[in-house]
């Protein structure tokens, strides 16, 4: 970083206002999430003064029974939303990478369209059908967020199956043909040639749709009732009255989850198969 | 590829599911809020599709069209300042030593992961009037008013915190704020693919770095700057959360309209239309990009 050698013309990384620019703007991006975890720590009402270390919060939010059962919603409904999406998001992507069908434009056109309508008009319209098809709400748990899953998988698998689409294209048909003249089954060809070779991909896809699932606002505060509020409903509705360190020290737990979630994925990929994926 | 008809079990296996899942639970549910934009209410909780078209007039009224047309500058603004300070990122990573290249996109991509609500949530809290924000204006208003008696004169008044949140101002900052990751990362992938010694040849030739940027690196990013550009503008076009948390009683953007309909002003049918007008105008939006991409291949 402090070699002296001359800066070449394409260099432009070592430039000092290039390197300000993006020091700003990763301070920017960072200062807001990084001042929060902070103060979860600080043993004020007040979110200003820094009045000493303390975990008193953390222990109000886990006896918090609205906010934990919220995030155990949340966790359960990403959990769910990511088995089914990522099934139905790789069958779509094999049938749309193997066959030729009529209608094909239209299928995939539509496919895509999950991730293009804005949140607000999905939310609206699961909303609508939920109501017009006189859904059940009074389910015993789990079955009681069934409504706020389906809505969940309908916006998660297009992305499952943008991502599994994208490798598909790597893969080398006559393994596959191989394997067929060798005696396998069409079953056990997809079983223990396709699927092996897709597993990046499926592993991306799943991480992709759970963050996807749990970040959620618009959606689920639309489609959740009373009795099935998850985390960011509950986050919003807590916000909204009154800011509480409860707040802070929930969404510290969530933000370590993530980052967590993200060095798995770091694991099975490498950096680079994640930035692949967006 | 092979055609479904030679191999019809297969193509059931994987078919089946796909499109039974989003006929069901995407093309019913859209339908019906399209019947339901040409229904009026007929009771409390009843609607009557009649075929009307007053819901679309109301929403052409002046009062509608013009949080509608602000939506849009307001949506067309956060994506020319994310694109404004996107673009030095992208190109900084793109020429960053291999080494810290991932570690720096990985940075970009982290806040992108982290929960929306939390990352809104984080910000209003460096921005209120008691926020770090607030602080650090006051210190450089302190600064400045010292450098003044420094010069022998006056100070300046003391510092009162300002009003950062609550105010079209801090809407357009926290879209720019949760929107940025969506324009670097295309930003990025466009600029990677870019032929560096084309950049090289253009300084050699005595283009200066500006000259060069403009005339040639910005050309060949065109793809990646569409790209990036559309994946900013429409969801900042339909953002909800932003304007809602962060936004006074003047910068409701339209969705926090098409919310209303359905929450307190109970106006489905009116709601329904308006869904559904955004959802066209995405649709112009998506149109007006493929039709500039097929004259660019037109061109080659």
């Amino acid at each position: 970083m402090f070699n002296r050698t001359a800066i070449a013309p394409l260099e432009y990384t070592r430039k000092l206002w290039m390197r300000s620019w993006v020091g700003l703007t990763m301070l920017f991006l960072y200062a807001p999430l990084i001042v929060l975890m902070i103060f979860s720590f600080n043993d004020s009402k007040r979110n200003v003064v820094w009045k000493g270390f303390t975990l008193k919060y953390y222990e109000k939010a886990l006896n918090n029974d609205g906010l934990v059962e919220a995030m155990v919603n949340s966790l359960t409904i990403a959990f769910l939303a990511t088995i089914v999406s990522l099934v139905i998001g790789a069958l779509a992507a094999v049938m749309l990478w193997r066959f030729r069908f009529p209608f094909k434009g239209l299928v995939e056109g539509t496919m895509s369209l999950p991730i293009i309508v804005p949140e607000i008009c999905l939310g609206v319209a699961f909303l609508i059908f939920f109501a017009k098809i006189d859904w059940p709400t009074d389910l015993p748990w789990p079955l009681n967020l069934s409504a706020i899953t389906i809505a969940h998988i309908t916006f998660c698998f297009p992305f499952v199956a943008m991502v599994v689409r994208a490798r598909l294209a790597s893969f080398n048909k006559e393994e596959e043909e191989a394997a067929k003249d060798l005696g396998a089954t069409e079953w056990q060809a997809f079983r223990d040639v396709l699927l092996p070779h897709l597993k990046p991909s499926l592993v991306a896809g799943a991480l992709l749709a759970f963050t996807l699932s749990l970040d959620d606002f618009v959606i689920t505060f639309f489609t959740s009732g009373p009795d099935t509020i998850t985390f960011p409903v509950k986050v919003y509705s807590m916000v909204r009255f009154s800011v509480t360190p409860e707040v802070n020290a929930a969404s510290t737990i969530l933000i370590i989850l993530t980052v967590v979630l993200t060095f798995i994925a770091l694991r099975y990929q490498g950096v680079k198969g994640i930035s692949d994926a967006h | 590829m092979q055609d479904w008809e030679s191999q019809k079990k297969p193509f059931a296996a994987v078919a089946t599911a796909p499109v039974f899942w989003l006929a069901l639970f995407f093309i019913a549910p859209m339908t019906i809020v399209w019947l339901y934009s040409f229904g009026q209410n007929a009771g409390p909780a009843d609607i009557d599709i009649s075929g009307t078209l007053d819901n679309y007039k109301r929403a052409t009224e002046w009062l509608y069209l013009s949080i509608f047309l602000k939506s849009l500058a307001v949506a067309a603004l956060t994506t020319l300042i994310c694109l404004i300070v996107g673009f030095p990122v992208a190109m900084a990573i793109t020429f960053a030593a291999p080494k810290w290249r991932p570690w720096l996109l990985l940075g970009i991509m982290l806040p992108f992961w982290t929960n929306l609500l939390i990352r809104t949530y984080a910000l209003m809290a460096l921005m209120g009037t008691n926020g770090y924000m607030n602080k650090g204006l006051g210190g450089l208003w302190e600064g400045a008013s010292w450098l003044r008696t420094l010069v022998g004169m006056q100070p300046l008044e003391a510092w009162t915190p300002v009003q950062l949140l609550y105010n079209n101002f801090a809407v357009v900052f926290g879209l720019v704020y949760v929107h940025l990751p969506f324009m670097v990362l295309p930003l990025y992938s466009a600029l990677d693919r870019l032929d560096k010694s084309l950049i090289e040849a253009s300084l050699d030739l005595g283009a200066g770095h500006f000259k060069t940027f403009m005339q040639v690196v910005v050309p060949l990013a065109a793809p990646g700057i569409v790209a990036g550009v559309m994946i900013t503008l429409i969801p900042a076009l339909g953002a909800y959360l932003t304007p809602d948390l962060m936004g006074g009683t003047d910068s409701q953007m339209i969705a926090n309209v098409i919310e209303r309909q359905f929450k307190r002003a109970n106006d489905w049918p009116f709601g329904a239309a308006l869904s559904f007008l955004l959802i066209y105008a995405m649709f112009i939006l998506i149109a007006l990009q493929s039709m500039r991409s097929n004259k660019v291949k037109e061109a080659r």
